[in-house]
């Protein structure tokens, strides 16, 4: 016994720097294994804090382009507005969803801080469980998807970007069911990959990607990017397609967190499905 | 407190502040963030006070990767080269540093441009923790060639930033 207390002793130093060591490698692993995983992140009190007062300086740099952009997408959403009156004297659909059956909800937020330079990159946004935004739930802007939840403290949280090598969000082409995979490859911010949509499908340079209808977290038809390369290998019997992304991820403003009302409900019901 | 600790623990807050604040928002060519942060290790006192020293730099690095979101990547990297700090400067300044007292923030900012051992220890230090940081980083083999990229460019613009800090916080000569 007093051999081992003098071992401790003797090697305090040693075992201290391998107990920090194993500390830090284990929270590597943490982060590079499992989808929710930081303990360590910037979703909390301080780091929010920080990153908001640094973003309120740098946000003049781009009010201009930033309003531009609610200006495009002002002018988008009227264009529906005066399309949809026109149809709907000749065409009366009523009660098709009636406004309390709604089922996503939108949370508008600000980005404070983006990384994009590793590879796997996240953003830290300006609301929390405060504004009702829980892991899991979409992030878009006015251009398309920008990426997912991961964790969320009080007033701030983090999303898993669309540029994390993590991530994977399901997508098809517009107009056709042929449904993939998004990746990001690790490479340029401004392409990603479209995986396991089959040979049969008729692609074209140019063709638009948009969110798959078999997520609980997007909405369908939410724009991603558009074709830029496809290309397949003699085994496998699916393209990959390289997808130019519409969204400059380099530089993001507001954005909006979509709520899946139905989310509990989907989840009891496969929870339920699982058991038995 | 005596003035070597307080003057550690200022430098250690100012060092964090301005990796947080400037240089993590650099993304020169898209991707270089330089990492001067580690000039708290470089420059902490050569005596036998190793827990400290451990865990100093391991809070160190913490932070950052509280703040960059990236696991603990920044934490192992600063521990290993806390660790492999004597090794580093026996290398560079010959096995008697010990024995001579050296006071190493005195030599380094005073040396910075006419010793060549004050120049080793530093870059072998950045490239050391750099190595660690990218390969935790990337943490995959078919990475190699990235890897080497962003550290061999990480390093020069890290080593740019530290000689340039250690130029700035120079004592005039009177």
């Amino acid at each position: 016994m007093q051999q081992i207390i003098n071992f401790f002793i003797k090697n305090s130093t040693k075992l201290l720097f391998l107990l920090l060591l194993v500390i830090s490698f284990g929270l590597i692993i943490q982060t590079h294994t499992f989808h929710q995983s930081s303990f360590i992140s910037s979703a909390n009190g301080v780091t929010g804090y920080v990153y908001e007062n640094v973003n309120n300086f740098k946000e003049y740099m781009h009010l201009k382009t930033e309003n531009d952009a609610l200006v495009l997408e002002n002018a988008y959403l009227k264009s529906i507005a005066y399309n949809n009156t026109s149809v709907k004297d000749s065409v009366e659909i009523k009660n098709l969803m009636p406004a309390e059956r709604q089922e996503y909800s939108i949370i508008v937020a600000k980005v404070i801080r983006n990384t994009f330079n590793t590879k796997e990159n996240y953003l830290t946004i300006k609301g929390g469980d405060k504004q009702g935004i829980q892991s899991d739930m979409g992030v878009i802007n006015s251009n398309g998807v920008i990426g997912i939840i991961e964790k969320t403290s009080k007033n701030y949280s983090t999303v898993q970007s669309i540029l994390n090598v993590k991530s994977k969000i399901n997508a098809k082409i517009k107009g056709s069911n042929h449904f993939g995979t998004l990746q990001w490859d690790g490479k340029n911010t401004g392409y990603v990959n479209l995986s396991d949509i089959p040979r049969l499908a008729e692609i074209y340079k140019g063709d638009t990607i948009v969110t798959g209808g078999i997520s609980k977290i997007f909405p369908e038809n939410i724009p991603i990017g558009v074709i830029e390369k496809a290309y397949t290998n003699e085994t496998s019997n699916y393209f990959t397609i390289s997808v130019r992304l519409f969204n400059d991820m380099t530089n993001l403003g507001y954005i909006y967190v979509i709520k899946n009302k139905d989310i509990e409900e989907i989840n009891q019901l496969e929870a339920e499905t699982k058991d038995e | 407190m005596n003035s070597v600790a307080f003057s550690n623990i200022a430098r250690f807050i100012a060092l964090l502040i301005a990796q947080i604040l400037i240089f993590n928002n650099i993304d020169l060519f898209g991707f270089i963030n330089p990492f001067p942060y580690i000039l708290f290790i470089i420059l902490f006192p050569t005596d036998n006070n190793k827990p400290i020293f451990y865990l100093a730099s391991f809070t160190l690095g913490i932070i950052v990767d509280m703040f960059e979101n990236s696991g603990g990547i920044h934490a192992a990297a600063s521990l290993i080269l806390a660790f492999a700090r004597p090794s580093i400067l026996k290398f560079s300044f010959g096995i008697s540093y010990q024995y001579h007292n050296l006071n190493i923030i005195k030599k380094v900012t005073k040396d910075i441009f006419t010793s060549l051992e004050v120049f080793g220890y530093i870059t072998i230090s950045v490239v050391i923790h750099h190595i660690v940081l990218f390969g935790l980083e990337f943490f995959r083999f078919n990475f190699i060639w990235e890897i080497l990229l962003r550290t061999i460019l990480t390093t020069v613009t890290t080593l740019l930033t530290c000689i340039l800090i250690l130029y700035l916080i120079k004592p005039s000569k009177k």
